[in-house]
């Protein structure tokens, strides 16, 4: 019997205590559903640490745990998430990404089959953004002490020489770039989210943008901040930067792009797109004389078609993000309390 | 956005700017009152107060439901989910309210009571077919526009024949707190604050029409216009309102015409009677005991009233000391007359309900409008 055919005949049932046991349940699940998925030559060492060579240059580390509902959702899964997020944090410091690691955390009864997508989804995402998972760690909890799978993935980097990008970096002046339309991600969560479910034909954007960013350092080394706007959505990136470089900022609404569903998708649940969770988008914040030759670097990659001038950084001690609405108003743009929530009048 | 954009047009909001203005009369000043919350979050979302001129001032009203409710009322909700161990359902606007002791639904979630978010009142519903073995509350806040759907439910558990389901009522009455705000010494004559007229709810008066305000009107020589809750509504029925003021006119008029009719929703508004009463007087916060106010359910309905089925205790409740919640709902004092506002309370940290959601007076002014409050701070520095 092949390891194949195994995998095959187990993916019929759902994990189990023995799962995590570390007996030979557990080394079986490891072999025929994880390594079978996710091979390397280092991961495929089997030891219980992965060993590597380091290049030379400053290292970069980012660790992120998934715990999303639903699991599956229009245009991705935990899976290809929990590769993309990561490799995203890592790519957010200019760095170009190595290596990946998994912790799977899954809860007794969940299905085999669903796991086995999960992970194949995940070798998908890594195999297309060229970083291997090298090592990995399964544990079971009871039934109830989880919901489904939590993935936690950590990544390590190296960064270019010369490059120094980082939130505090930010300075008056400076043009914001934003690579592409927001809301995306949130908005197709929520369409599947129970007792939320509409119909709309928005996918995740959830993407690994480390191919994007090696395009724009390589046109411009001196960008100063990357950051991709996942939870809390552009406002919260937005405010993050200006309270760590102590400056404020000034967008202009109409220069944001947002899809027309997912407009009406906001609208809708009373929801505001700036606010919502991206997974594929990147803001940048470059001197303003560089911000042409980076836009239009940016538009040739297939994730930056939409990149836009959104804004410039402001002298503001108050650290606030201001607008011009597409009304011909003004307003600040804060940063959000707790979860974003549908307005009841 | 077909439909939306349509009342979000610059061009268009700048040729009403300029309409208001030169209408506005310089020899005077206009305060209206924004009833609703969501007119707030309008004018302070689209920027609506930069295209008003200096002498148009709104006074933001008390249309917020999550607001109005009194910390008591809260105390009993939080009191039906830890000591009667139900699973309270309740509108997400509401979690985060705190009351008496900064004690919030999300707080007391969070040490153990079963307390979850649901998006309407079919989801409630729906967890109390789920969980037969467990007794399940609506905490049922808002105007008149949340309370059609809290009547559809009660039917509806009514037909089923469901016996776990139950409705704390909280449900409040637009009328009645228009005539107690004007009747209150704030605003007579002479007093500390002055109302000109009034931006009409909108989607209250989908459902009760624009025929209830009129009385008031009439009796307080005070327009009102129902006003759509997009930013040129808003604008719109600014000009409306100057008109009538520079006129001497005091009538409800309809700026909402789209959505509103004189008469509203006659089916919406018949099974609201058949399901509820009007409460001899219910409590608000910041107006106080309010007279015909509010709803109760009715004696036929007793078997899904909440407060019927569990022994709610008396308690001691209190108002967070300091906060000005209160007299920001009554239009009387700005979110940033309060010593709070921006130093303990934020949104992060909210000490009133009018800093938890988002249609609240504070939320509005902290989220959108702070910027304001910066530049008036620098004008008032000496050069």
């Amino acid at each position: 019997m092949t390891a194949a055919d195994t995998g095959a005949m187990r993916l019929s049932g759902s994990v189990d205590m023995t799962h995590g046991g570390g007996g030979r349940a557990m080394a079986e699940l490891i072999r025929d559903l994880f390594r079978r998925h996710l091979s390397n030559p280092i991961l495929d060492q089997g030891d219980d640490a992965a060993l590597f060579d380091v290049p030379a240059g400053r290292l970069v580390m980012a660790t992120d745990g998934h715990v999303i509902l639903p699991l599956f959702f229009p245009g991705g899964d935990i899976g290809s998430l929990a590769v993309h997020g990561t490799l995203n944090d890592v790519a957010m410091s200019g760095a170009r990404p190595l290596y990946l690691t998994a912790g799977f955390i899954l809860e007794e009864g969940f299905p085999l089959a669903d796991l086995d997508r999960i992970v194949a989804s995940m070798a998908r995402a890594a195999r297309e953004a060229g970083v291997p998972v090298v090592t990995g760690d399964t544990k079971v909890v009871e039934k109830g002490k989880g919901d489904g799978v939590f993935i936690t993935t950590t990544g390590l980097g190296v960064v270019p020489e010369g490059v120094h990008v980082s939130a505090d970096n930010a300075r008056p002046g400076q043009a914001i770039l934003l690579s592409g339309s927001i809301g995306d991600h949130g908005v197709a969560i929520l369409s599947k989210r129970e007792n939320l479910e509409f119909e709309t034909e928005i996918l995740s954007d959830s993407a690994a943008l480390h191919g994007l960013v090696a395009d724009m350092i390589e046109a411009v080394p001196g960008i100063a901040v990357l950051r991709d706007p996942t939870r809390g959505g552009l406002s919260a990136t937005l405010n993050e930067i200006a309270r760590a470089a102590n400056v404020g900022m000034q967008l202009d609404e109409t220069a944001i792009p947002v899809k027309p569903d997912v407009a009406a998708a906001c609208e809708l649940l009373g929801l505001d797109p700036l606010n919502v969770a991206n997974e594929g988008k990147l803001v940048c914040i470059c001197e303003a004389e560089s911000a042409e030759r980076l836009l239009s670097v940016m538009r040739a990659h297939p994730l930056g078609r939409e990149a836009a001038l959104i804004g410039h950084v402001m002298q503001d001690d108050a650290n606030l993000v201001q607008m011009t609405t597409g009304f011909g108003g003004s307003r600040v743009v804060d940063w959000l309390s707790g979860e974003q929530l549908p307005r009841i009048c | 956005m077909k439909y939306v954009d349509e009342f979000r047009d610059r061009a268009l909001a700048e040729k009403l700017a300029r309409q208001i203005a030169q209408e506005a009369r310089l020899e005077r000043d206009y305060h209206f009152m924004e009833f609703c919350g969501g007119h707030t979050h309008a004018i302070f979302r689209y920027g609506v107060q930069d295209l008003m001129p200096e002498n148009v001032e709104f006074v933001h009203g008390p249309g917020c439901p999550v607001c109005v409710l009194p910390v008591r009322r809260l105390d009993d909700a939080v009191e039906l989910a830890e000591r009667h161990g139900v699973i309270l359902t309740t509108y997400g606007d509401m979690m985060r309210v705190p009351g008496t002791k900064q004690r919030s639904l999300i707080r007391a979630k969070a040490d153990g009571a079963d307390i979850r978010m649901v998006y309407s009142t079919l989801d409630a519903l729906k967890i109390a077919r789920d969980n037969p073995d467990r007794q399940v509350v609506f905490f049922a806040i808002g105007f008149e526009t949340t309370t059609p759907p809290t009547a559809v439910a009660i039917k509806q558990a009514q037909a089923e024949g469901l016996t776990n389901f139950s409705v704390f009522c909280n449900h409040v009455l637009t009328p009645a707190a228009i005539g107690h705000i004007l009747d209150s010494p704030d605003f007579a004559a002479g007093g500390p604050a002055r109302i000109d007229g009034f931006l009409g709810p909108s989607h209250v008066s989908a459902v009760i029409g624009s025929k209830p305000y009129e009385a008031a009107a009439e009796k307080y020589q005070k327009p009102v216009v129902i006003a759509g809750f997009e930013p040129l509504d808003v604008m719109q029925s600014v000009l409306m309102l100057i008109r009538q003021v520079n006129e001497g006119r005091a009538e409800v008029e309809n700026e909402y015409t789209r959505v509103v009719t004189r008469e509203g929703n006659g089916k919406a508004q018949a099974l609201v009677d058949e399901v509820f009463e009007v409460r001899k007087t219910f409590e608000w916060r910041g107006l106080g005991e309010v007279a015909d106010s509010a709803l109760s359910i009715r004696d036929g309905y007793a078997a899904f009233d909440a407060e019927k089925h569990f022994a709610i205790s008396e308690k001691q409740s209190r108002e967070t000391k300091s906060c000005e919640c209160p007299a920001i709902l009554r239009g009387v004092k700005k979110p940033t007359d309060c010593k709070l506002f921006g130093t303990v309370c934020t949104p992060d940290n909210p000490m009133g309900s009018c800093m938890v959601s988002s249609e609240g007076a504070c939320a509005a002014y902290w989220t959108y409008g702070r910027f304001r409050t910066a530049e008036k701070a620098k004008e008032a520095e000496p050069a």
